[in-house]
């Protein structure tokens, strides 16, 4: 033991913080990579007032189709607007976006996939039938179909993926959740009478989250990029909200021509969910080793 | 064998219910009566009573959805809002086009996704593979529609090489006759012996394939590498190695043949994630397929045809992936076993 904390106590042999993080860095490029991309929008997103040269939704028709310049650093599209601007309003909207059909997907999923998990037999084969249910839709046709039923607009759309998306989560979370409710301390809280919505979210939840969570991060990127198309076919973010995808479909007809007008907004969507999708796979390498080999 | 298809074909009519619940649910119990949607906004008073009448909104929900199964079940989508006609005349119409397109992907996706997973695999670290995962990762990053636009931008704008959009040069069409055996106007035009009109729908195929290929080419590369990655890392792929087995023996023969199972699941949900895809490709490309139909549709408000092509495309779906289960069978004894 003496042995043992002789070595703790020796600075010398402990690697420093400074290296530990390089040491970090040099194993996980693409995750902070990723990050710091992510960062940046995030920065962007929050101090786009501040940042942007122009008003965003400002129409000025003798600066329209403007070819980048110094000036105008994306250049301008068919109503004069600069679309430097747009696009950093732009990222707003895609982190609500991504954020919230996160959250709603959660909120329906996880308690549905903890109930599933917690009660089993037939309570599980009902609410995983049910699931099923919506994942026997090709990608992205529900969510049309849904939000042509709610109406276009981004916040059905929205709606709608989340709406499409939960049975994800409702699965991970049920899978997490068989396999520790035969734990010690889930039948010890039972025993001592605690109610089983107690157990499910105060014990059995804290205990059953981290794929969730990883799967949430996988997947902030697909929302991103499933809104855009809902925007872009016409029934997602309708003027003036400021969107990527709505600001590659207002370009369709003049982007052969006005190549800058599809090409920043667009590159902006690659960006931010190349950099989230980086950031999502080396979260789950650091809260999953199980995949680390597997990369 | 007949008793797991049986299962299979059980659990699907199940699931297919659930989906008529689902589309049913969104016809009816959401916001706007659903004689309005189904109508349109200025419907006489006489179309209401027939509309009133074929819905029976009178009666208790449940005897409603089952007027409403009976329908589906018959192939009776009722009636576009926008063409006036019977909404399955126009899905099966515009199918075609749709299969055409996805069919084509899909194959061009296997044909070139496999063999790079492999290589991938097999070369893990090297400069190959991480070409091929960069290559991917960067895939699944990619908008559909910006695919779409930029090959539009490069082989349209810039060489002119290929048309920008639609199926087939108009003035090709009115002059060259052939008829529609198939609906697929590449097999169609050769049946015809109409070889300007074959050069010109294929022409056309190539750039809505690509962008569609392009698009799940990268998670099929990924996932087939991933799975190989696994294959090769097990006992037996060693055991060989040890024996001294030729490698490309082994490769191909021993641990391709494992990477079935995991590559039909593949190839199921890339149908399924072209089915989705296609109605934004369709959309760039002015594609007269189901998507280009669907999104029409839904800018007129045209109810009934958004959800009997839902419905359709869901069906296809389910159907493509019940062929896929069957296939496991016949692919894994060990199912067989059990």
């Amino acid at each position: 033991m003496s042995s043992l904390d002789g070595f703790q106590a020796n600075p010398a042999l402990q690697p420093s913080w400074t290296r530990r993080i390089s040491h970090f860095a040099s194993t996980n490029t693409l995750l902070f990579v990723g990050g710091g991309i992510f960062l940046l929008i995030i920065l962007a997103a929050l101090f786009a007032p501040w940042i942007v040269p122009f008003e965003p939704n400002k129409i000025d028709f003798s600066h329209k189709l403007l070819a980048p310049s110094l000036e105008h650093l994306m250049g301008t599209d068919a109503l004069g607007r600069d679309i430097f601007s747009r696009v950093v309003y732009g990222a707003q909207t895609s982190l609500i976006i991504g954020i919230t059909v996160l959250a709603i997907s959660m909120a329906i999923g996880v308690p549905i996939g903890l109930a599933a998990g917690y009660f089993g037999g037939k309570v599980d084969m009902l609410l995983m039938r049910i699931s099923d249910i919506f994942l026997a839709f090709p990608p992205l046709l529900l969510p049309i179909a849904i939000t042509a039923a709610l109406g276009a607009g981004l916040f059905n759309a929205m709606l709608a993926l989340a709406i499409s998306w939960f049975p994800w989560y409702a699965r991970i979370v049920r899978g997490s959740v068989m396999a520790i409710r035969k734990e010690l301390y889930i039948d010890a809280a039972r025993a001592m009478g605690v109610g089983s919505l107690r157990i499910m979210f105060r014990h059995a939840l804290p205990n059953s989250w981290t794929p969730a969570i990883v799967q949430g991060s996988m997947d902030f990127g697909y929302t991103i990029l499933a809104a855009a198309s809902l925007s872009f076919i016409g029934i997602g973010a309708k003027p003036p909200t400021i969107e990527w995808g709505l600001m590659v479909a207002l370009s369709r007809s003049k982007f052969l021509d006005y190549w800058w007008t599809a090409a920043f907004p667009g590159l902006a969507i690659f960006v931010t969910v190349l950099a989230v999708n980086l950031l999502g796979d080396g979260i789950r390498d650091m809260l999953d080793p199980k995949y680390r080999s597997a990369r | 064998m007949i008793k797991y298809v049986a299962q299979r074909l059980a659990l699907m009519i199940v699931i297919l219910a659930g989906v008529m619940v689902v589309t049913f649910a969104l016809s009816r119990v959401l916001p706007g009566s659903p004689i309005e949607m189904m109508l349109g906004h200025r419907p006489t008073q006489e179309q209401i009573d027939l509309a009133r009448a074929k819905l029976h909104v009178d009666e208790p929900i449940y005897t409603q959805f089952s007027y409403y199964v009976a329908d589906m079940v018959r192939g009776d989508f009722g009636e576009s809002l926008r063409t006036g006609r019977p909404v399955l005349e126009d899905v099966l119409e515009s199918m075609t086009a749709t299969f055409e397109v996805t069919t084509l992907a899909v194959i061009l996706v296997v044909l070139v996704g496999v063999p790079l997973g492999v290589l991938s695999a097999v070369k893990q670290n090297h400069l190959v593979d991480h070409g091929a995962r960069s290559f991917s990762i960067a895939g699944m990053a990619l908008p559909v529609f910006l695919i779409g636009m930029m090959l539009q931008m490069l082989f349209y704008g810039e060489l002119s090489w290929l048309p920008l959009q639609g199926r087939m040069n108009s003035e090709i069409l009115l002059d060259y006759e052939f008829p529609r055996v198939t609906g697929l106007y590449l097999i169609d035009t050769l049946l015809a012996g109409q070889w300007l009109a074959f050069k010109s729908a294929a022409a056309h195929l190539v750039l809505p394939v690509l962008t569609l290929s392009i698009a799940s080419l990268a998670v099929v590369t990924r996932i087939t590498r991933n799975t190989m990655v696994e294959v090769l890392a097990q006992d037996y792929i060693l055991t060989l190695k040890a024996y001294g087995m030729r490698k490309r023996r082994i490769y191909f023969l021993y641990a391709l043949k494992a990477t079935l199972i995991p590559m039909l699941t593949v190839i199921g949900l890339t149908y399924g994630f072209m089915l989705g895809g296609s109605v934004v490709v369709e959309y760039v490309f002015d594609w007269p397929g189901l998507g280009g139909y669907v999104v029409g549709a839904i800018t007129k408000n045209d109810f009934p045809a958004v959800m009997g092509v839902t419905l359709f495309l869901s069906t296809i779906y389910l159907s493509v992936n019940l062929v896929i289960d069957l296939l496991y069978y016949l692919v894994d004894p060990r199912l067989r076993a059990t």
